[in-house]
């Protein structure tokens, strides 16, 4: 099955970011998806659909090495970005990470003021431009500059939900990241809020390569380029335990209305899930 | 007859009514000791107060009809503590953190999370005990044999358990959420610590670390053969290498004097000892109530 | 070192704009230094915890070996305390810290339970709860040198008629069969459970706080009274951490050294009699260790291993009784 993936993932090449390959993540003993193999394309959005469960999660804090802080998580097969595998041992997963940024599921700024929020990132990374400009810069980038520029000096956590989400993506941005990944990000936002962070990622993909996990076809299908559709299957070991698998990688208008894969068409069209 | 009407006499009834007041009796059975003994070191303590007693020495039984002040013991009191408090903060907060933040549930941290609590409920007599052993009986600090440092190191001993346990459980109430955070932008663990998670626990941390050190102010056991006690002012740097009056240690020895004068003067010391200590008890309750 | 630094990593990374203004992309050694470092001194300072604990037991149990060599377990049976003919034997020690621990904690269990009840269950508005609760907080918070000093100038007088009409009525039963002329078991008793009292209550209270109200609704429910749901419901429900923080207690109380020292009369001869003299092993150790010498010195510190050894059997089965109980829920 791996293999036809693969040969999917050959009728579509642009320059391509990071590349998952044969990558197969464990909890434990537990596997939680196993054989992914697919290319983010550079500058794009990227979408990982499926249902709940089948591992979405997972395989994306393994592209910025969060899966680390998991006890007992472990992975094999290869991530590479920019040429170098991630899990190399030479590699510094806090590099890493100030090279892929993460957006989380529930908005977390910290417990400091707004322009600290943003401010803290770019001086760990040793950022010595203009931090005022930064941070104007970043809020407007995920548009939320409007609504914090006259309470900069205000916790972080005053913010609406919805604002606070756009903090954390603005935190992001001001570090510069090459690539930002996404977890489910209006998953716990209103639909106004959830189509202001949608606006903001039209704009980012201007500059940025994005991955974003999302369980709404419809956001999918509204900001994506491409998209990688899991699933999940039952172990034959009896056990009762699933393992996750990506079903199908293509360009998302291709996923949407022509999948390959029947359990594609069947998920995309409502079926299950 | 109405069944579900009220019926006060009742067996049922009387036995809940007359349980209830026998609760009523033990509750005020239980508060009756504080306000006992507050009320009689207020009356009998503040009898003698003035504000010569802190600048004044304490003098032992003679012919003389005064015991003289608690100046030397206020000081040593702050003296010893803050020794303690210097030696507790910076471990307790290490251990504290290294619980929370950096172990894995290995058996490594098993057993230093069971030594705290076994450290914890090491009876503070015990800890003057091992002082006496390890540090005053072979004069390893410079050659001094009982000494505030002494004093200081026994009264950390049981500082540290409860810094550690402040700081974990302080720690712990953090969210992860604000850790991922703080990796997701490419912090380090270093200074997620240190400038996210740390912050902010600040204050569960710090109102635990304030409570240990006024419970520590007023331990008397691990001083009375490690700091022991002294009639003299501590002045200088050299001072911390030699015995040092404490407020407790005063009552203590003033209170078993078959002396009026003696006496009186260890009731005002436990006057000002229950003062700092509840003060600062209240001061904490109150600061974190106007904080929230 | 800087400049360095800064050329290696425009070298490093690609400039396209902004990126080169951030310096640290890539760490320098020193800032990985100083993360390592960092965990390194957070592991150093964790273990000082099992130094600190692993040099009490062998400081202790180095200078008990003469006195465990000389006498062996007939120390722990014998009450002969002689520094004159050197002679040692600390059962009046061992059997009054068993004693008082186990005397207060008959008095104080009532109280702090019965207390923890009424502040728990809904008898009095929340206001009284929290004032009594403060009380109970302030009292834990008092030195015990300042209970110790109330009990000899207080309690002690007050108590003295009470206890001689105790000895004149009931003097047939051994335990009152001294008067009681001073210092004595009797008030180290009960200045203990006045100690022991705050931890009972706020663990109670605990306890009684963290059953679910289900439990509660559900005996209201199939019309049990007030009471009834106390004492089949709650009380059991509570039982484990109850007895866990009454364990915690009795460790406390075992190892209770001043207001015990000032008031039990630190007598080495052995008395059946509460109304009489007597020792604890904290309370010989606080009263004798500054003036000892010698195979006093080793004894005193065989009675603090034996102490040691008891209060930590006492605290491993509380612990493991208060962890059992937070699982439950
Ligand atoms: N921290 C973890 N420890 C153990 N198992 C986990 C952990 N996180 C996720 N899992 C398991 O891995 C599988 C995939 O989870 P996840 O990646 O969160 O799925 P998704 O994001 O697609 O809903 C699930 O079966 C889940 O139970
Ligand atoms: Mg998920």
């Amino acid at each position: 099955m791996s293999q036809k993936v693969q040969m999917q993932n050959n009728k579509y090449k642009p320059e391509s970011m990071i590349s998952l390959e044969d990558v197969t993540i464990r909890y434990g003993k537990y596997e939680a998806v196993r054989n992914i193999y697919f290319d983010i394309p550079k500058d794009r959005v990227t979408a990982l659909i499926g249902p709940s469960g089948c591992g979405k999660s997972t395989v994306l804090r393994a592209i910025n090495r969060m899966n680390d802080l998991i006890n007992g998580c472990s992975i094999t097969g290869r991530i590479v970005f920019n040429g170098v595998d991630l899990y190399a041992k030479e590699v510094d997963p806090v590099e890493v990470r100030r090279k892929i940024g993460m957006v989380f599921q529930q908005p977390n700024p910290f417990p400091k003021s707004i322009y600290e929020n943003i401010a803290f990132g770019a001086r760990i990374n040793g950022f010595t431009g203009d931090m005022d400009e930064l941070v104007e810069s970043s809020l407007r980038s995920a548009a939320v500059w409007d609504e914090c520029k006259d309470k900069l000096k205000e916790s972080g956590c005053s913010l609406s939900g919805g604002q606070q989400q756009r903090l954390c993506i603005a935190r992001t941005i001001a570090i510069e990241p090459e690539v930002i990944l996404m977890d489910e990000p209006c998953s716990a936002l209103d639909p106004i809020s959830t189509l202001k962070i949608e606006e903001t990622i039209h704009e980012l993909k201007k500059h940025f390569t994005i991955v974003i996990v999302t369980h709404n076809m419809q956001q999918a299908l509204r900001v994506s380029d491409m998209t990688a559709f899991f699933n999940a299957e039952q172990l034959d070991n009896g056990s009762g335990g699933k393992v996750g698998y990506l079903v199908e990688f293509n360009k998302t208008d291709m996923i949407f209305n022509s999948p390959t894969e029947k359990a594609t068409k069947d998920y995309v069209s409502g079926k299950f899930g | 007859m109405n069944q579900l009407y009220y019926r006060p006499l009742s067996a049922r009834s009387i036995a809940n009514k007359s349980l209830t007041l026998f609760a009523l009796i033990l509750t005020i059975a239980s508060t009756l000791p504080l306000a006992f003994i507050l009320a009689y070191v207020i009356i009998k303590g503040g009898n003698n107060l003035n504000f010569s007693i802190f600048t004044t020495l304490p003098e032992p039984p003679g012919d003389d009809l005064s015991a003289g002040g608690i100046g030397n013991a206020v000081l040593g009191t702050f003296i010893v503590t803050g020794i303690a408090a210097l030696i507790a903060i910076p471990i307790g907060i290490g251990g504290g953190v290294y619980l929370a933040e950096y172990s894995k549930r290995g058996p490594f941290c098993k057993f230093i999370r069971f030594g705290t609590n076994v450290l914890s409920c090491v009876p503070s007599i015990i800890a003057g005990v091992f002082v006496y052993g390890a540090i005053v009986s072979t004069r390893v600090i410079s050659g001094s044999t009982f000494s505030a440092i002494a004093g200081g190191i026994s009264l950390s001993i049981l500082m540290i358990p409860s810094v550690i346990k402040t700081t974990d459980e302080g720690l712990k109430l953090v969210s992860d959420d604000l850790r991922k955070g703080a990796l997701g932008v490419g912090a380090s663990k270093f200074a997620t610590i240190v400038q996210i998670t740390l912050p902010s626990a600040l204050k569960p941390i710090a109102t635990g670390i304030i409570l240990g050190i006024s419970r520590a102010a007023g331990e008397t056991a691990p001083l009375i053969f490690t700091a022991l006690f002294s009639f003299y002012w501590s002045q200088g740097s050299q001072s911390l290498l030699e015995p040092i009056a404490s407020l407790s240690v005063l009552i203590y020895n003033f209170a078993l004097e078959p002396y009026e004068a003696q006496n009186e003067l260890a009731l005002t010391a436990a006057l000002i000892l229950i003062a700092i200590i509840l003060g600062i008890n209240i001061m904490t309750k109150i600061i974190n109530r106007l904080i929230n | 070192m800087v400049i360095i630094f800064g050329i290696y990593c425009l070298v490093m990374t690609v400039p396209n704009g902004k990126e080169s203004q951030f310096l640290l992309r890539s760490r320098p050694p020193s800032e990985k230094l100083i993360d390592v470092g960092f965990k390194n001194l957070a592991i150093a300072t964790a273990s000082m915890v099992a130094i600190v604990l692993l040099s009490i037991v062998a400081i202790v149990f180095a200078g008990a070996l003469e006195s465990m060599g000389k006498y062996g377990l007939h120390f722990l049976f014998t009450s002969n305390w002689n520094p004159v003919t050197n002679e040692y034997g600390a059962f009046t020690a061992i059997y009054g810290t068993i004693l008082t621990s186990l005397a207060s904690l008959c008095i104080a269990i009532p109280l702090g339970v019965g207390t923890a009840i009424f502040i728990t269950e809904n008898f009095i508005p929340q206001i009284f709860k929290n004032i009594i609760g403060i009380f109970i907080e302030l009292l834990a918070a008092i030195p015990s040198v300042v209970l110790g000093l109330w009990a000899i100038f207080v309690m002690e007088p007050f108590l003295r008629p009470i206890l001689n009409s105790l000895n004149h009525y009931m003097g047939w039963i051994p335990l009152f069969s001294t008067g009681a002329s001073g210092p004595g078991v009797a008030p180290a008793i009960l200045i203990l459970s006045i100690m022991i009292l705050p931890i009972i209550t706020s663990i109670a209270r605990d306890s009684l706080n963290q059953i679910p109200s289900r439990l509660r609704e559900a005996a209201y429910g199939v019309g049990a009274t007030r009471w009834h749901t106390i004492f089949n419901v709650l009380l059991p429900a509570a039982v484990s951490g109850i007895a866990g923080g009454v364990l915690l207690a009795l460790g406390r109380a075992m190892g209770e050294t001043m207001a015990v020292t000032m008031i039990i009369g630190n007598s080495t001869n052995f008395n059946i009699s509460l109304l009489a003299p007597g020792n604890t092993i904290a309370s010989m150790i606080a009263n004798q260790f500054g003036e000892a010498d010698g195979s006093q010195v080793s004894s005193l510190m065989y009675a603090a291993f034996v102490l040691m050894s008891l209060s930590l059997l006492v605290n491993i089965i509380a612990q493991w009784l208060v962890k059992r109980l937070s699982l439950k829920y």
